[in-house]
């Protein structure tokens, strides 16, 4: 288990932030900039020392305002992979590599493993500066896994990639999180990225915890500023039930939820993530006949919040266990009589259904 | 000879925060704005046989550094100090302190930061603050004249044994064939310098 909790005065702004996060797994920190995300992560890699507050992961303490302990960055034993990735320009691919590795205390990262999970094999005699964006980011966050750590930070390590190049490094973020069992703190202000990786999401805003908990459950919530923009959606858990080749479909299991998508190149069994954004959900109180969709999930309202700025009502749909978010007009709740407790029918088009993988 | 010293210093006025920051800052550079007599004269007062340092150098060493080879090199390195420095200085205050935080996490203590990340990537301005030394020192006369006289063969710079040259009668070739040397010997050294900057500059890429 991760723990923190740090409190230190800025001019102008002041940092007070508590929060706890299962390991291993990703723990996001997301926010709007200047929330301090990066504040937080300088403070459990030991560059800041916060003047009170707690750090401590899987039960190794390395600050503890109370008892005076700090453990300084060079022994915490904390990788750290910056935005602008901070390679050595000095040394070669390799030497960067071996930076931390030669360092640190034997541990169960191994170089040729980590070369090969990050495909960076091709790269090692290059010098840093004749590196594209993507690869350099690839090498850096090889840099600090083999230095061992108890807890990996990634401050923003894809914000200063294009697109593709985002969608190039994100397959081998997601490899890493199965591969490793390795506690990691993601920071990013990108909505795609969370949905992606985050196993914890922890919201913050303006130094404050606005919110902490599981993904699938603060993105279901409709009370959060997440709910409020335009990509707001429930992340769901799943695992793929049957596949149905001549109909082209497959069936997949959330809770008691059962959700029919397009086929999905996967074996039966496997675990995905589901994403159902708020806008695309249609609410009814009868089944409506003859319909190009194919899911009818019967569901209760649990609670219905009006953004009043948008002119429209976030509905959260407890369907068995799994929970939707389905944002819909105020007309409408009105006209249907939504309130909490009400049973409710969620239309969820297959084809809106963003599949991910776990 | 005085390099390693100015390194020292460099790195002090460049990335230290201590009280009389300033102050050091001030004395280091006064060589540069004093008179080189002057400087010269404060040598002798400091160094010479009856000074505060040069009779505790005397009585337990044995050193003598008034008038002697060893003098003038020490008054060559008090002229060329404040360049050295300040050259050495700009290049570290040019190495990213993002580097030495990412080597930091990466788990490397102060002295090994500073010996695998800040100072080969200070390398360029540490060669050219060496350079710059060694070629103030060709140049120096007044504070050598002052504090280690003119004696051939032992403290006699380059420019003292010119001028001296200039002030025999039909010097004049001595004093040319000396100027030849000074400027072969200035040419070779911004060459050199030239060279070993553009190799380092493209090891750390740039």
């Amino acid at each position: 288990m991760i723990e923190a909790a740090l409190r230190h005065r800025f001019a102008g702004f002041t940092l007070d932030v508590a929060f706890t996060a299962p390991t291993p797994g990703v723990t996001v920190l997301f926010g709007p900039s200047g929330a301090g995300k990066s504040t937080v992560v300088a403070a459990l890699a030991g560059l800041l020392r916060p003047e009170s507050g707690r750090i401590a992961v899987d039960g190794a303490v390395l600050l503890d305002g109370d008892a005076g302990a700090f453990v300084p960055p060079e022994r915490r034993r904390v990788g750290l992979v910056f935005q602008d990735a901070r390679l050595f320009p000095h040394l070669s691919v390799e030497s960067n590599l071996r930076y931390g590795l030669r360092r640190a205390p034997a541990g169960p990262i191994g170089f040729a493993d980590v070369v090969d999970l990050l495909g960076i094999a091709h790269l090692l005699p290059r010098r840093p500066h004749t590196l594209s964006g993507g690869e350099r980011q690839r090498v850096a966050i090889g840099r600090a896994l083999l230095s061992q750590p108890r807890l990996l930070l990634m401050d923003e390590p894809l914000a200063s990639l294009d697109t593709a190049r985002k969608a190039e490094i994100l397959p081998y973020l997601l490899r890493l999180k199965t591969a490793l069992a390795l506690p990691i703190v993601y920071v990013t202000h990108a909505p795609d990225e969370v949905f992606a990786i985050a196993d914890t999401l922890v919201l913050l805003e303006a130094g404050r915890v606005l919110a902490a908990g599981p993904l699938v459950e603060l993105t279901a919530r409709g009370d959060l500023p997440l709910a409020a923009r335009d990509d707001a959606g429930a992340v769901l858990a799943a695992e793929l039930a049957e596949h149905h080749p001549a109909r082209r479909l497959s069936l997949l299991r959330a809770g008691a939820m059962r959700l029919w998508v397009p086929l999905v190149d996967a074996p039966v069994g496997t675990k995905l993530r589901l994403r159902i954004p708020a806008r695309e959900i249609i609410l009814a109180t009868m089944a409506p006949e003859a319909i190009s969709l194919h899911n009818i999930v019967p569901g209760q309202v649990r609670t219905v919040t009006e953004n009043a700025a948008r002119h429209a009502a976030l509905v959260e749909v407890d369907a068995g266990g799994a929970v939707l978010l389905a944002r819909i007009t105020p007309d409408a709740v009105a006209r249907l009589a939504l309130r909490p407790g009400a049973p409710v029918l969620a239309l969820i088009k297959s084809m809106a259904v963003d599949v991910l993988p776990h | 000879m005085g390099l390693p010293v100015a390194l020292a210093v460099a790195f002090l006025l460049a990335r230290g925060r201590f009280p009389g920051r300033a102050a050091l800052d001030a004395l280091v550079h006064l060589p540069m704005v004093l008179p080189p007599v002057v400087v010269g004269w404060l040598l002798l007062l400091l160094f010479g046989v009856r000074g505060p340092i040069g009779a505790l150098l005397q009585d337990w060493f044995a050193i003598r550094l008034v008038f002697t080879a060893n003098g003038a090199a020490l008054a060559c390195a008090v002229m060329a100090f404040p360049l050295m420095v300040r050259a050495i200085r700009l290049s570290l205050e040019a190495v990213d302190p993002g580097l030495e935080q990412a080597a930091r996490t990466l788990g490397a203590g102060p002295l090994d930061r500073f010996l695998t990340v800040t100072l080969p990537l200070a390398a360029p301005g540490v060669l050219v603050g060496g350079i710059v030394g060694y070629a103030a020192c060709l140049g120096e006369f007044g504070a050598v004249i002052t504090f280690a006289a003119n004696i051939p063969g032992q403290t006699q710079t380059l420019p003292l044994a010119i001028y001296a040259a200039l002030q025999t009668p039909g010097g004049e070739a001595v004093a040319a064939r000396l100027s030849l040397v000074s400027v072969v010997l200035a040419v070779c050294g911004l060459l050199l310098a030239e060279w070993a900057g553009r190799r380092l500059r493209r090891r750390v890429g740039r």
